[in-house]
């Protein structure tokens, strides 16, 4: 098996607000491979971006805090680590681009400005040098002009071309693992593709391993290694991209991938999983998505399914499982794990 | 490779190199400020109002035959003429003599006062919006205490545990504005701590320092310049009816805001002594605006072409 990079353990994130406690995130185990291109999809309000920020220790608190739980980054446990490491692994290590480029930068200063910087932080480097790297990144990055873009203001510039100045911001380091929260939700589609062809091109070249945290499934196919299914602060069902969406296990999955337009269907009324993703709250019993989902019975709403292992490090959160082992599931072997 | 190669040999040639640091140099925020101010024409002519002023100040014993606190007495209330340019005021001083040197004091005023006020109230609102919880707690519960009470009041209370000078009043006043800046800064630093470029630079491990001072600070300008160019007018009027409660300036000397207090009994029979203390205010206070405006506009590269 190849070596890990990232591994969170049982991550508890809960938010503490005047309505209670909210456990946005709930018991999350994933890891990243070296490497490794991993998706998280999910509705918004799945914790998939409070993982993200839990594992850069940026959760706003208060409200937010890791209540339970370790996030290893190769062998340091982020959680217990100390801040000032911490802002050496920030950046430099695990760097993280965000959803919304029009204001992810400072709009006072000059991309110039603020590319040299970064790269500053983390290495001690004169500025003249700075700017020389900042322009190679540009160009990496695929902005043409990189030299008129320094001297320019972020206003100047469109949501693709700032998001293209974020991953050179990011990449300026070489981190090991670059965490993208729907890099590309804010911009149209065909920016998207480039930005994706972009980012796959920075992991195949510089063997960057990439959290890509996404709603969109054909994000997840057309980028991804492996992919984790978020349903309400858990993860509902993971495997490799290819298993998941030909074969989904989780109920929860299936409607996702039933939900998804396709292009060969004229007039067909979008499949749509009804009621609405549910308030995280402290307590709750039963399987998060019970009340949603099609095939729950009796036992659903009395306890929650913990994750059944497959082969091929596949996972999936469903009672489902003990009742059609063998029958639904030709492939896998079903042993029960947390 | 190729263009590897090329930046490499780039950064041989001394003559480039020499441009480039050229470029790094010119895309400095503050050298763009400064390019932008020069175009806005009602910032040049606040600045020219006051350097007019400071130029006075300077040489008030240059334009003037009199002293500031020579009285003669049969030519009181004399209306402005070729001997009194702005006329003579209640003990027969002579009014632009009084209001030459009355700049040095009223701009010092205005300019400490708001520096002091600035600086400070700055300071705590940065700590305390940024840093929140229990810092926030403190300095905003300080700021609360000291706005409950009036100002004038807080202000003639520290006057009279430091003792009644134009110095002293001075402190009073940039104390009393202290919280004004620092309630102003901490909001805007609220409200800018959520913006997603903080949590991209904390994401790129900065250090808390750094993000104060290169990203939240100066995008929190444009209300602090307002807020400065506005407190310079306050702070004059402060200092004046201090002066009135004879806790600032003391007589003879010619604060603006002093001569304004001293000669409001005499607005029918000798309105020139009114006009040209209020006059002055209003143009320094003027002139302050007009470089604020400039400056906050300046300072928004939005507002560049």
């Amino acid at each position: 098996m190849s070596e890990m990079i990232l591994n969170i353990k049982e991550l508890h994130t809960h938010f503490f607000t005047d309505e209670g406690e909210i456990p946005a995130v709930d018991g999350v185990s994933l890891h990243v491979n070296k490497g490794e291109v991993v998706g998280i999809v999910g509705e918004s309000g799945c914790g998939k971006s409070v993982t993200s920020l839990s594992i850069m220790q940026l959760v706003p608190d208060p409200p937010g805090k890791i209540v339970s739980g370790d996030i290893y980054f190769k062998k340091e446990n982020l959680v217990k680590v100390k801040n000032k490491r911490m802002k050496e692994i920030r950046g430099n290590e695990i760097a993280m681009i965000f959803q919304e480029p029009m204001t992810s930068l400072n709009p006072l200063f000059t991309i110039g400005n603020q590319l040299r910087e970064a790269i500053r932080i983390h290495k001690k480097i004169s500025k003249k040098l700075a700017h020389q790297k900042s322009i190679e990144l540009l160009k990496i990055v695929g902005l043409p002009r990189a030299e008129e873009v320094m001297a320019e203001y972020p206003h100047q510039l469109s949501g693709g071309m700032r998001q293209r100045v974020m991953i050179a911001m990011a990449m300026s380091c070489e981190p090991e693992l670059l965490i993208a929260d729907e890099p590309t939700t804010a911009l149209d589609v065909t920016i998207q593709a480039q930005i994706l062809e972009l980012m796959q091109k920075l992991n195949e070249e510089k063997n960057t391993a990439i959290l890509l945290i996404t709603h969109d499934l054909g994000v997840v196919a057309e980028m991804c290694d492996r992919v984790i299914v978020m349903y309400a602060g858990q993860v509902v069902e993971q495997g490799t991209v290819r298993d998941v969406l030909k074969d989904p296990q989780h109920p929860y999955t299936k409607g996702l991938i039933r939900s998804l337009p396709k292009l060969d269907e004229k007039n067909q009324a979008l499949y749509s999983i009804s009621g609405t993703v549910p308030r995280p709250k402290m307590g709750r019993v039963g399987c998060r998505f019970a009340p949603r989902c099609e095939f729950a019975f009796k036992k659903c709403f009395e306890q929650n399914p913990s994750l059944y292992s497959f082969q091929n490090e596949r996972r999936s959160r469903c009672f489902l499982h003990d009742q059609l082992e063998g029958d639904a599931f030709k492939n896998g072997k079903a042993t029960i794990g947390s | 490779m190729n263009n590897e190669e090329r930046q490499e040999s780039q950064l041989s040639s001394p003559a480039l190199a020499l441009q480039m640091e050229e470029e790094i140099r010119a895309t400095s925020p503050w050298k763009d400020t400064v390019r932008q101010l020069r175009k806005n024409k009602f910032a040049l002519i606040g600045f020219i109002i006051i350097i007019t002023f400071i130029l006075v100040g300077l040489f008030a014993p240059l334009l003037t035959p009199y002293g500031y606190e020579q009285q003669v007495l049969q030519d009181r209330l004399k209306p402005p003429s070729a001997e009194h340019w702005l006329g003579t005021d209640d003990v027969g001083r002579d009014i632009f003599t009084r209001i030459a040197y009355g700049a040095r004091i009223s701009l010092q005023v205005g300019f400490f006062a708001v520096t002091g006020a600035l600086i400070f109230g700055t300071l705590f609102g940065l700590i305390a919006g940024y840093f929140g919880r229990w810092v926030d707690m403190i300095i905003s519960r300080i700021f609360d205490i000291m706005l409950a009470f009036p100002s004038i009041l807080l202000a003639i209370a520290i006057v009279a545990i430091l003792g009644a000078s134009l110095q002293n009043a001075l402190i009073a006043i940039a104390i009393i504005n202290i919280p004004i800046f620092g309630r102003l800064v901490r909001s805007k630093v609220i409200s800018l701590r959520e913006e997603e470029f903080i949590l991209a630079a904390r994401a790129q491990g900065m250090k808390n320092g750094r993000i104060i001072f290169h990203h939240i600070l100066p995008n929190s300008l444009a209300p602090i310049i307002v807020q400065t160019t506005l407190g310079f007018g306050t702070a004059i009027l402060d200092a004046a009816a201090l002066g009135f409660l004879g806790l600032g300036a003391q007589p003879p000397l010619p604060e603006w805001g002093k001569m304004l207090a001293d000669s409001r009994d005499f607005i029918q029979l000798a309105p020139w002594t009114l006009i040209a203390p209020g006059l002055c205010i209003m143009l320094v206070v003027l002139g302050f605006n007009l470089i604020g405006d400039g400056l906050r506009d300046a300072l928004d590269p939005r507002m560049k072409n």
